[in-house]
């Protein structure tokens, strides 16, 4: 690692306030000077559009912007020609299923199986395919210790079921989830297996063709990068046979007055005009976190810090906590409750003393009614965060218990 | 630092609500909810002679929620619904007496949005 831990929040122009403790990663990260810088260069020395420019910068941006995806595609272990760049997360999501209900001729009755922790991102999309198909959604249950059953997810996944979209590691619980599991099962079955790796990316290793999924989605916000840039990746032999979700420029190969064609490589998921500078600011952030030690040291930092977070937590009178309490599964959330105090209360507190904190459902609200809440205050801890951090929310704990006794 | 907003009115009614309950039957009952932080409030109005003789709200949600349901109860107790139709958000910061973060305002104007959303319902029942 070039950098200690004391160090590495001298790389983020945001945290050098050492009075600000920032614990809502998981709702967005924050950002290294250098992808600022690289943000930056774009816009200063080589704007330019991608593709079709036969000018040097042109060449340059169209350049960064390739390299960008060989940079992005290495991380997740995938192919160039498997790493689509979208909008993000969201814009994965709902890209990927209409390009499925494009493709696949789906009949009424067939089944789409989720897991009830899955964000809105993931949830939403596929309800509304369900609703325009007359298709059937059956959720995953939580098992003990907010881990997914497995045993019914394998009486769930059946011979009717066409999809199975499971997120590989929880915004609210922080539970990475034994993807490849899920995978075994959706294939056995000729399903197409999707997963949200949003909140598990840039916190532990991720290679796709381990896990085995057909495609893959995550934010570039929530690992460093920009907001307005994520990845949909997906497996080669399922992008052949896509049909594409999103029209435009770009994406075409010729266009005639009733129909077109489509480009023969990845660019026919790319349609109009790419998120240049969020493609290479993606590219710069990831960069940086394998400079800082990848993903692997990341995951460790920041095990201890939960691991300091769940000790620190029981001095709390009435807390409860929701989360995935194996460190070594966990992507370092802490989600929780304090009794007699509504979480946006306890956020409210923890703010009024600069500790940011998240409360509320978190984007998944299924999973918040499972676990018979309706909100919880969530901790989120990324690398850059010291136990001087959870000191600081602690305090703030404290004070909120006192003002509402 | 911002200023306190848990003030120890706002406290106080968070912790000892008025007109906590429901009653039926009632002239209104209106469900009110804030999704984004999972307040919920249902109110319970009689009305009576265009005034409201009584009012009671259940609910569960944050202390700034709370405590302006609890407070808005209080206040419309024996107002005509007239009135009613003319209170604005800014008589409700002014009624909870603390300064309102963007963040905050669907908490602060729950019971508002609730009770207007309740006023126009009664109406249409009039007009029926
Ligand atoms: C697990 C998960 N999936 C999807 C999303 C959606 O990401 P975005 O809002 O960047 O599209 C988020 C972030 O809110 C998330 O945490």
């Amino acid at each position: 690692m070039h950098n200690t831990f004391e160090h590495i929040k001298k790389d983020f122009p945001v945290l050098k306030d050492n009075t600000f403790a920032y614990l809502d990663t998981a709702a967005t990260s924050q950002t290294p000077q250098s992808v600022i810088d690289a943000i930056s260069d774009y816009y200063t020395n080589y704007r330019a559009s991608i593709h079709r420019g036969l000018y040097p910068v042109a060449e340059k941006a169209t350049q960064e912007y390739e390299k960008a995806r060989e940079r992005v595609a290495e991380f997740i272990h995938a192919g160039t020609d498997e790493v689509i760049f979208t909008a993000g997360a969201t814009a994965s999501s709902n890209m990927l299923v209409y390009a499925l209900e494009n493709t696949f001729d789906l009949q009424e009755g067939d089944e789409i199986v989720i897991s009830i922790t899955e964000h809105h991102a993931s949830i939403v999309p596929l309800q509304e395919f369900a609703r325009r198909k007359k298709l059937v959604m059956k959720y995953i249950p939580l098992a003990n210790n907010f881990e997914l059953d497995y045993n019914k997810a394998a009486e769930l996944i059946t011979e009717r079921t066409k999809i199975v979209s499971v997120m590989l590691a929880s915004n609210v619980l922080g539970t990475i989830h034994d993807i490849s599991k899920i995978v075994a099962l959706g294939h056995k079955v000729g399903a197409i297996v999707i997963s949200d790796a949003t909140a598990a990316v840039g916190h532990i290793p991720v290679d796709v063709h381990h896990l085995g999924v057909d495609f893959l989605y995550f934010s570039g916000h929530k690992i460093c990068g920009p907001t307005g840039i994520g990845v949909l990746y997906g497996k080669k032999e399922r992008l052949n046979s896509l049909y594409p979700g999103f029209f435009g420029g770009s994406m075409i190969d010729v266009v005639e007055k009733d129909r077109a064609t489509w480009a023969d490589d990845i660019s026919r998921f790319e349609a109009g005009t790419s998120n240049i500078a969020g493609v290479i600011g993606l590219a710069a952030a990831v960069t940086y976190l394998e400079d800082i030690g990848g993903t692997k040291a990341i995951h460790s930092i920041v095990a201890d810090l939960v691991e300091y977070a769940m000790q620190e937590l029981k001095k709390i009178e009435g807390l409860t906590v929701y989360v995935e309490a194996d460190v070594r599964k966990n992507t370092g959330i802490v989600s929780f409750t304090i009794d007699g105090i509504h979480p946006h209360d306890i956020a409210q507190i923890a703010g009024q003393n600069n500790v940011a904190i998240r409360a509320g459902h978190h984007c998944a609200m299924p999973l918040i009614e499972e676990l018979g809440l309706s909100a919880t205050a969530r901790m989120s801890l990324y690398f850059y965060n010291t136990k001087n951090d959870v000191d600081r929310l602690i305090l703030s704990l404290q004070k909120a218990v006192k003002t509402f006794k | 630092m911002d200023e306190e907003i848990y003030k120890q009115n706002i406290l106080d009614h968070y912790k000892h609500p008025h007109n906590k309950g429901i009653f039926s039957p009632c002239s209104i009952k209106q469900d009110g909810k804030n999704v984004s932080c999972g307040d919920s409030l249902v109110l319970y109005l009689n009305i009576g002679n265009g005034v409201v003789e009584d009012v009671s709200f259940e609910g569960d949600g944050c202390a700034i929620s709370q405590a302006a349901a609890s407070m808005l109860t209080d206040k419309v107790k024996g107002m005509s619904v007239e009135n009613i139709k003319l209170l604005t958000p800014g008589d409700i910061y002014t009624m909870l007496g603390i300064t309102i973060s963007p963040g905050r305002t669907k908490c602060a104007l729950l019971a508002y949005g609730t009770l207007c959303t309740a006023i126009k319902n009664y109406e249409k029942l009039l007009d029926h």
